[in-house]
């Protein structure tokens, strides 16, 4: 039950990084990406949408660090030792996005020096989720195996294999797609910007559907279980749930019904995490490390649930004041920010 | 050299690193809060300009601390797997509850950045104040972290398992307390000298400035209240280490021998092989009077702890003796700077002071820095004290040179640049400021 509330908490957290992180490293790509007339405009609207908010998004991260090394210690330490190069890659992202966006908010406004910090900061955010992709695809492989806690197939077992690669190209498709959502809401009221979200999203959204088949087709070979897992008496459900969310998107994005195409988005990648990490349970590097062998003793899970409770009573308010503050306030007054 | 070499390097980089940005993420917030609660006060525009470009520093240093320590608390399990195997499910708590105090510093941080002109000013200074309470709990959950590395407690042994873990008897360790105290007494302490090392450069380029003032006057009274507290904290640590970790202190003062009337010895080489410290500035009944208050105490010398469980006595000794110096050489800054405040009421106008209180600038993280080492490297060899070797817990990957060396790489190019962008802040001219006098 305990190590149950553990993962539940778990997922949760991911899921909340994926919706809040994720896009932030979308806003990183499109702002890359930005191109065109309003190029300059569109990374000032990206910049505004994310400053004041990417900083506690990025602490969801943390908590599933967190949460899996204090519940899961033993599950922890293999996935370090043998996701060891991915991870360390991946920290290397983090490390140069977070510090390219605010180099590049308090650095001289020059053109040159502007667009220097900017295209560190958009590398690193197609870099960073593609890892993470990656790293979360690699666990599902069956080709990493662990005995005795000790992992017994070396640094590059798993990752390297096509299955984690479409998996890395399926986060990054998905959080660009997730940000271009979110912007067009953010860019209310500039209808010009607006709409080169709603093209952004509906362009991202359409390389997801082929990616997406790679990733299920690639699984067949590639992580044997996990296919197994989509094809349960669930899957059919959670499947058509995940698709008609992503046709609602579509359909909202096409419609201008940019509100809905949030919530759908939303929908998307909540289901899309859920349907993983349902076909994925018990197993947190498949097929040897379980939740049930690498929990933690009891007294530490009932500690630990006791503390996530307490800090989602606590935090949870705050964090929606934070985004009322900000994103409220953008929607209601979204003409001030022309 | 071996991969373990380069796991404690990678490891020591980057928490000497992370240390700097995570001490001035408890400092700079207060002096922020301090600065608008000023304002709010008195009115004075001087201080609303001076909270502003405090918090433009702040935001700069959240961040890059935010991802270096997002690094080490993967790096943990990166470099150090068998230690997070093993005691993950007890020292995970501290770190749990890191998170959520993490978590309420980034709400609020960007609340307050960003939302100056969107909540009432009480509001805003209100949110100011959250930031500053969990930096300032964030580090004391940290510092607990490591205090159960250094004197382990909740758990049972046995064939390389921890058992019967109870994590709140981990967390309340008997050296939770003064580790905790210390660090965030040395956080007040290296950020207020810092910062008014700051403010003492601009001064002396630009005597009259009111921004550089006011600024150099509310930085040096946060060090200055907060350093003789920290010597006393510093007293009160050094006694628990030497009941909690006698061979960490032995290492620490270089003393070999037991003995009754132990001398303190001030530097000085310590020699492994003979047991003795030669050139070193001896205070005899020192260090007995210092731990017991007894001028005749017996103090145990390492030669009671088994050779192989020593850790390394110069680097130990010597950080000490770092730390120790810097602490009293800015007690002594804080003394001068006091005397000029109470017979002349104007800092600014005391140039030899401004000139000293520049030089003075970087001790108290040195004193940190100094610190960590006497800390960490006075534990070794063990991960957890008495219980699991720092070689037993270390990653089987090969090849850690080369995250050592990009990891060092970033760091430098980190560190340079929050230095040139940290600069900036204060090169422009303060708005309220009016030019200098021509005459």
């Amino acid at each position: 039950m305990l190590a149950l509330a553990v993962s539940l908490s778990l997922l949760l957290s991911l899921i909340l990084y994926a919706l809040m992180g994720g896009a932030d490293f979308g806003g990183g790509m499109w702002d890359l990406l930005a191109s065109g007339p309003r190029a300059t405009r569109q990374r000032k609207a990206i910049a505004e949408a994310i400053a004041p908010i990417w900083e506690a998004n990025h602490v969801w991260l943390i908590l599933v660090v967190v949460v899996l090394f204090t519940g899961f210690p033993a599950g922890f330490s293999a996935m370090m030792t043998a996701l060891n190069i991915p991870v360390t890659a991946m920290l290397i992202g983090i490390v140069l996005r977070g510090s390219a966006f605010i180099f590049r908010t308090y650095d001289s406004r020059l053109p040159a020096v502007q667009r220097h910090w900017s295209s560190v900061f958009g590398l690193a955010s197609f870099f960073t989720p593609f890892l993470q992709g990656v790293i979360l695809g690699a666990l599902a492989t069956g080709r990493i195996r662990v005995a005795n806690s000790l992992v017994q197939t070396g640094f590059f077992a798993g990752w390297l294999t096509p299955f984690a690669l479409a998996c890395g190209a399926f986060a990054t498709c998905l959080f660009a797609f997730l940000a271009a959502t979110y912007l067009t809401l953010d860019t209310e009221g500039q209808a010009d910007l607006q709409n080169d979200f709603r093209q952004r999203a509906l362009w991202s959204g359409s390389a997801l559907v082929p990616v997406a088949a790679v990733v299920f087709f690639a699984a067949r070979q590639g992580a044997p279980e996990m296919f197994f897992g989509l094809t349960r008496w669930w899957a059919p459900l959670l499947l058509g749930a995940t698709g008609l969310c992503a046709a609602g998107a579509f359909a909202a994005l096409l419609w201008r019904r940019f509100i809905l195409a949030r919530v759908a988005a939303v929908g998307v990648v909540t289901l899309i995490l859920a349907g993983w990490s349902l076909a994925q349970y018990p197993n947190l590097i498949t097929p040897d490390v379980t939740v049930t062998t690498a929990r933690a003793p009891e007294a530490t899970l009932r500690l630990l649930v006791l503390a996530l409770a307490a800090g989602a009573l606590l935090l949870l308010p705050a964090l929606a004041f934070l985004f009322h503050l900000f994103k409220g306030h953008r929607r209601r007054r979204g003409v001030d920010h022309r | 050299m071996s991969d373990f070499f380069f796991a404690r390097s990678q490891m020591a980089i980057s928490l000497a690193f992370h240390i700097v940005f995570a001490a001035l993420g408890i400092g700079m917030p207060l002096l922020m809060v301090l600065a608008e609660g000023a304002w709010l006060r008195t009115g004075q525009p001087v201080y609303l300009e001076l909270s502003q470009r405090w918090a433009k520093c702040t935001a700069i240093l959240f961040a890059v601390g935010a991802v270096s320590g997002t690094v080490l608390s993967f790096e943990l399990g990166l470099l150090w797997p068998g230690f997070m195997a093993a005691a993950g499910a007890i020292i995970g708590m501290p770190f749990s509850l890191e998170g959520f105090a993490f978590f309420s510093e980034a709400i609020f941080i960007g609340v307050y950045l960003y939302g100056r002109d969107r909540l009432t000013p009480w509001l805003h200074w209100l949110a100011g104040l959250a930031v500053a309470a969990s930096g300032i709990l964030s580090g004391i959950f940290v510092v607990t972290a490591n205090a159960w590395m250094n004197v382990p407690t909740g758990f049972a042994f046995s064939a390389g398992r921890f058992t019967g873990i109870d994590p709140v008897a981990a967390m309340l360790n008997p050296a939770s307390l003064h580790e905790a105290l210390h660090m965030t007494l040395a956080a007040f302490v290296a950020t207020g000298f810092a910062v008014a090392a700051v403010h003492a450069f601009f001064l002396r380029r630009n005597p009259a400035s009111l921004f550089h003032r006011r600024a150099l006057g509310l930085a040096l009274a946060v060090g200055c209240a907060s350093i003789p507290l920290q010597i006393a904290s510093g007293d009160f640590s050094a006694r628990a280490v030497g009941r909690l970790q006698p061979a960490k202190l032995a290492a620490m003062e270089a003393h070999y021998r037991t003995r009754a009337e132990a001398p303190l010895l001030i530097g000085g080489i310590p020699d492994d092989a003979t047991r003795t410290t030669r050139y070193a500035l001896t205070i005899p009944s020192g260090l007995s009077l210092l731990l017991a208050s007894d001028p005749s105490a017996r103090v145990a010398g390492l030669e009671e702890i088994p050779r192989r469980d020593w850790p390394d006595v110069r680097v130990v000794h010597w950080s000490f003796d770092f730390m120790v110096l810097s602490g009293f050489a800015l007690l002594a800054m804080a003394g001068w700077s006091g005397w000029v405040w109470w017979r002349q009421g104007r800092l600014a106008d005391h140039p030899r002071l401004l000139r000293a209180l520049v030089a003075a600038g970087p001790l108290g993280f040195v004193a940190i820095e100094a610190g960590w080492v006497v800390t960490e490297a006075g534990r070794q060899p063990w991960i957890v004290y008495n219980v699991m070797r720092t070689a037993d817990a270390v990653t089987p990957m090969p090849g850690i040179a080369i995250p050592f060396a990009v990891f060092t790489a970033l760091y430098v190019f980190l560190a340079w640049m929050v230095f040139a962008l940290l600069k900036r802040q204060f090169l422009e001219t303060a708005a309220t400021e009016s030019p200098p006098p021509s005459a």
